[in-house]
Order: structure tokens, then sequence, then C-alpha cells
């Protein structure tokens, strides 16, 4: 995973509110084997409507995406944060995600940044008003700036460390590969299996 | 110190506790008893695996089947589709790679995950589960914590059968009294759903208890605990009882001889403490629930049947009502029609949700003697291929064709139309599944959450209807 430590770019609104996995990216893309190469899928349905966000200069271009409450709801399809990543986002701002969107998007170095609502209505105004606008977030301080505002935003100390290191869990995980074993030892045995019987 | 069913569980499956580290405290380290995996999720963990030279820990605790995109039509034939055929040829080269076990599509024991895992007599109280899946909340429903997780969390489960994890809040919904007749736990979710709101339990495992929970069979509540990802919370869970004991026993993976004492001497254990507090607690009287339906986009925008599509004018909260114009103008509805008036094109009766026996029993015993409406399809998916078995077992195949509906293979189909069984652009669904987002039953499509109950009726009467709505004589 990339390391994360601040990032500066073209901020877009999206004034929605509960946008689900599936509105970020059809179920129809998810048949793909490959990691890469989501970009198209991304709020496929919306972006045929030539006044979506996304259709329109400059936020084209966008790299921080700003939305309403309750993010990345619903079905727990990594294909999100993929399809986000594919096209560009590196963050996302928004007063509340979905647990498994959030959790998603730590593992692959997208930074869920959760602002106040009012603070969202801030960037939202300061982006329309002026689209193009670039938005700054320091991971480091927790600190989003874009032109004059300048809001913090929360995310959990561990995650945040991960990103700034661009740390791989699973490794992180054996490195306690013996508690797992000590674990495994007394794990009693009319535990089911799944081999056939 | 008293504590919750949910805090018992990841006490028991604590490989590790987070220590302070450099990152601020690690999250603890959580020892995965059973991993349920599916052609959706699974494809690029398992190309994650190779990439880093590593193996499946325990293929012996990790069980794949076929179910998100295969068809529920023809299916002794190759799939069609040649993305959705990769992706299943991918999933079994990958289990022959890992050497993990399989059901297949034309297995008898094939079908959804979160359908096979308990009839299989796989998920039992006191475990915990997992699967690329947010439905996985499904398996709480014996007392296991199960929840879903994403693709870099299915590698990392595959590589050492663990997870590293927050510990969830607790949530306890507590519902009281009797189910007046013809209302379901799918109806009771709903309620609980529009209660509390999509986000209502984000970061926590709720428990559902009371005597009405209580006197639901395990399939009523797996459709409760099924849709607590809905409700936005983790996992949902109820406590085990002589229930769920008599579900078990016998099934093919349930311990049997002295291992089954054991086993049942320990799940007898499994409950919250009397004097342990939740972080959030919820009461709602059964004897107050109705059939229950949604009119909007998300699964919190719902009411009883009998009401009226709302005004979204009269919605204080300006994020709330934005929600609902936009919902409206999504489902084609205007504010104040009866819900009992909404017409419907199709009837989809299945998922993980509502696709199990007693689903489809209490669907065809509506339909028994009756006819689908003109204009309306309905479509009739077992959750599993043993459920298929067991209905035709039972003649209820006969009365759903007799009744004009469609008899289909085992699949997820058109809960969320990956395969060829979709809504087309403008049509409208009653559906028994779990989600009534923009486009989820295919392009334009525009869905209504039902109860197996209310989806029979809709099909009879052609309009949203439960039982009573349809005249005595068939």
């Amino acid at each position: 995973m990339e390391p994360f430590n601040n990032h500066t770019g073209v901020g877009v609104p999206l004034r929605q509110s509960n946008v689900d996995t599936d509105q970020i990216i059809p179920a129809v893309y998810l048949k793909r084997i490959t990691r890469t190469g989501f970009e198209d899928g991304l709020f496929a349905a919306w972006r045929n409507d030539p006044e979506f966000v996304l259709n329109l200069e400059p936020f084209k271009a966008g790299t921080v995406l700003v939305a309403g409450p309750d993010f990345g709801t619903g079905s727990s399809r990594e294909h999100a944060v993929w399809a986000l990543c594919d096209y560009g986002f590196r963050v996302v701002v928004s007063s509340r995600f979905g647990d498994i969107f959030r959790g998603n998007a730590g593992k692959q170095g997208l930074l869920t940044a959760a602002c106040a609502q009012p603070d969202v209505e801030l960037l939202w105004k300061a982006l329309e008003t002026e689209p193009g606008t670039t938005v700054t977030v320091d991971l480091q301080a927790r600190r989003i700036t874009c032109r004059d505002i300048e809001v913090g935003f929360e995310i959990d100390d561990y995650t945040r460390w991960r990103l700034i290191e661009g740390l791989d869990d699973i490794g992180l995980s054996l490195r306690h590969v013996d508690d797992i074993d000590a674990f495994e030892a007394d794990r009693p045995g009319w535990l089911p299996t799944t081999l056939a019987r | 110190m008293a504590r919750t069913l949910a805090e018992k569980l990841w006490e028991a499956h604590l490989v590790r506790r987070g220590e302070d580290g450099p990152g601020g405290t690690e999250p603890d380290l959580l020892y995965v008893d059973l991993h349920l995996v599916h052609e959706v999720t699974s494809p690029q963990a398992f190309d994650g695996l190779r990439a880093a030279g590593r193996r499946v820990r325990r293929p012996d605790l990790t069980i794949a089947t076929e179910d998100h995109n295969v068809p529920t039509t023809d299916v002794e034939l190759p799939i069609a589709d040649p993305v959705s055929l990769a992706q299943v040829q991918a999933l079994r080269k990958n289990c022959a790679e890992f050497d993990l076990p399989l059901y297949p599509m034309n297995h008898a024991e094939q079908g959804i995950v979160h359908v096979i895992g308990p009839q299989l007599g796989l998920t039992q109280p006191g475990m915990t589960v997992v699967c690329g899946d947010s439905h996985t909340s499904t398996h709480g429903a014996f007392g296991a914590l199960a929840f879903g997780i994403g693709t870099s969390e299915v590698e990392h489960v595959l590589a050492t059968q663990t997870l590293p994890l927050r510990r969830f809040a607790t949530m306890s919904v507590t519902v009281h009294g009797v189910l007046r007749p013809g209302v379901t736990s799918k109806d009771i979710v709903l309620a609980v759903i529009a209660e509390i709101g999509t986000a209502g339990g984000q970061g926590h495992v709720i428990e559902y208890r009371g005597s009405a929970i209580e006197a639901l069979s395990m399939e009523s509540r797996m459709t409760i605990c099924n849709m607590s990802i809905e409700a936005g919370a983790r996992a949902g869970m109820i406590a085990p009882d002589a229930t769920t004991f008599e579900y078990l026993r016998g099934r093919p993976h349930a311990p049997s001889g002295a291992g089954w004492d054991t086993a049942a001497a320990t799940w007898s254990e499994l409950r919250t403490d009397d004097d342990a507090s939740f972080d959030r607690e919820v009461v709602i009287d059964a004897a107050t629930l109705t059939p229950f339906v949604t009119w909007g986009t998300n699964p919190g925008q719902g009411l009883p049947l009998s009401e009226r599509v709302p005004d979204p004018a009269r919605i204080a909260d300006e994020n709330e009502r934005a929600a609902a114009e936009r919902a409206l103008t999504y489902m084609d509805l205007a504010p104040g029609t009866a819900l009992r008036d909404i017409q419907v094109d199709t009837v989809f009766l299945g998922s993980c949700t509502n696709g199990r026996i007693e689903d489809l029993r209490a669907a065809a015993d509506v339909l028994r003697g009756r006819h689908v409406a003109d204009d309306v399809r309905m479509l009739v998916v077992p959750g599993s291929m043993r459920v298929r078995a067991q209905a035709e077992q039972e003649g209820l195949h006969e009365v759903f064709t007799a009744a004009g509906a469609e008899w289909r293979s085992a699949g997820c189909s058109m809960c969320l139309a990956m395969n060829p069984d979709k809504l087309a652009p403008g049509e409208r669904s009653a559906s028994t599944s779990n989600r009534n987002f923009e486009g989820r039953q295919g392009k334009g499509g525009r869905t209504h959450l039902v109860s197996p109950l209310v989806a029979a009726a809709t099909a009879v009467r052609g309009t949203l209807s439960s039982p009573e709505d349809l005249p005595e004589e068939r």
C-alpha cells in the first residue's frame, strides 16, 4: 500500500446522502476477476446523466470527493473502493460512512475523512462557488483546507498510522503467528470442519 | 463483570488483545471459525495470496459455493455469459489450487452461502463466521458472531484465519408480545430499520431478544439477523435456545454422540448476563406491527402497508427530505398514493433473506388455488438446491407453476441482478430480498421490499397486498 501523508486535489461536491455501494458501482461490474480497471463502473448509472457532477468540467479531474451523510452503506463489495481509487480519488469526506466500506477503504489507501455535517456544507459551498477549487487533506494533522476554510476530521489513530506508513495488514497479523498457533491448539475438537462427511 | 453475548463471543475468540504501539492501540486479533467464500468477492483475494506466496491456513474451516452470478434456468448448460463463466471458473480453479471444499452449480448442496451454511449444520452457536458478503449477519440467528467483510479481509482470513478488528458496540432490540397473524419476521426487521434508520446500528452488534423473537423459528430468526446490515449494524444475533438446538440436531456437520452433549452444554451458557447493559436499547411491541413494505430507495424508507406514500414536504430534516424527494422521483410515486394501490410488474420470491423452505411454504399457502395476475410475472428462486428438492418433495413447485409463477434453480438471482434475472428499466417489483437501492434489481428497476406473504398476495392482486386483501374464494 502506498503511504499517505497529505494530498491536494480538485474537490468534488456530491450533495447526496445514503450513497450505497450499489450506486458507487453496480453489481454488473462485479463479474471481473481483476483488481484494477473499475473506473468505468464508478457511479455508472448516474454518469449517464450529463448534469452529474463528474460529467462537468473541471470536476472530472477530481480526487477529493465530498459527499453527504452515510456514504458507502450496503453491500460489502470492495469494488466500490477500487472504483473510486481507479478513477483517481484519494480521499472521501462525509459525516458518516458505512462500516464495511470504511474498513475496506483503509485497506486500500483511500482516506475516509469524517467531518461534521456543517463542515461538509461549508466545503460544498466553496466547491460549488468556484468549481475546480482544490482541497488539501493533511492526514498527519487531521485537517482539511479549502480556500479560507479549515476544518478537522476524524479517523482512528491506528488506521491513520497504517495509511501513513503504507502497511499491509496481513504482514502485521502474521507477526503473531505464534499466538494463532496457540489459540488453535486450544479449540474444542467438536467444532465443525467443512470437510465432507 | 456482566457481559452481553456479543462481548462473550469476542473474548472467546481473542487470539491477541491489541496493545499500545506506534499507531496507538492496535486492534484485537480475532479467530474465525468459519469462512464462507463465493465467486464474486474472492478472485482478487486469491490473486493476492499467489502474489505473496501465501497458502490458505485452514482449508478445513473454509467452504465455497457459486451463488451470486449463476443463472437459475438451464443450469445443466454452460453459463452463457462469458464474464460470469470466467468468474465461476476462477473460483473452481482457486478452490482446486488451494484445496478448498466447493459446492458448484448443479451440486445437491449448492446454494446461497447464507442458506447452505446453516442447512449443513456448519453454522453453530458461539462461532465466529465471516464471508465477503454483507448479509453474513444471517448466521447470527444461531448465537454466532457473524459479519460481512471486504475482499482484502477475505485474503486476510484465507492467509491467517484471523481478522484485526476494533470491538463493536452493543445494541439490543427487544420485541415483546405476540405477533398478529400474517405478520412475519420480515415485517419486524423492516419496522426496526424504519425506526432506527439505515445508520442506526452503525458500529454495533444488535442482539434481538424478547418473547416475540423467542417464539420465532430458526428460519424466521435468520431473516431478521440477515437485514441487520440494512440498519447499518455490523452483525445481528439471537441467543441460542431449544429451537436452535432442535434445528441443528442431525444436520450433516452438527456434532453427534458425546460431542453433541458437550456442545449443547456449552451452547446453553451462551446468553447475555441478566445485569449486562447495552450501549443502546430499542423496545418494540409486537402487537403494534402489521405487514410492512418499503416505498423508497433505501430499506429505512418503509411504512405499514395500510399507509400512504409520504409527503417529503412534511419531513423536517433537510437531508432526509432531499433523499425522500429523490426516492419518489426514482420510484415514480406521488405523495399520498395508497401503498395498496401501487401496481407491480414482477414479484421475486427468494434470496438469503427469504429463500428458505418456510418462506416458500408460506407463499405457496397463499397461492394454492389462486393465479398470478395478468401482466405480472413471478419468479420463485429457492435459496439452495436442497430447499428446491424439499419444496418439490412437498409439491410446492406444482402450486407455484399452477399459479403461473416460474420455478427456478438456486442462487442470489434478482436480489442483486448479477445473473440474467433482472428488472427492465422502469419495471416495478415486490421483492422478498433485502435492498431497494436504485438499480439494485436491474438498471432503472424499482423495488418494494416485502415479506413472502405480501409477495404472494401482491402477485395475485397485481398491487401491493397482504393475504387479507384476497377474496376467500379460491
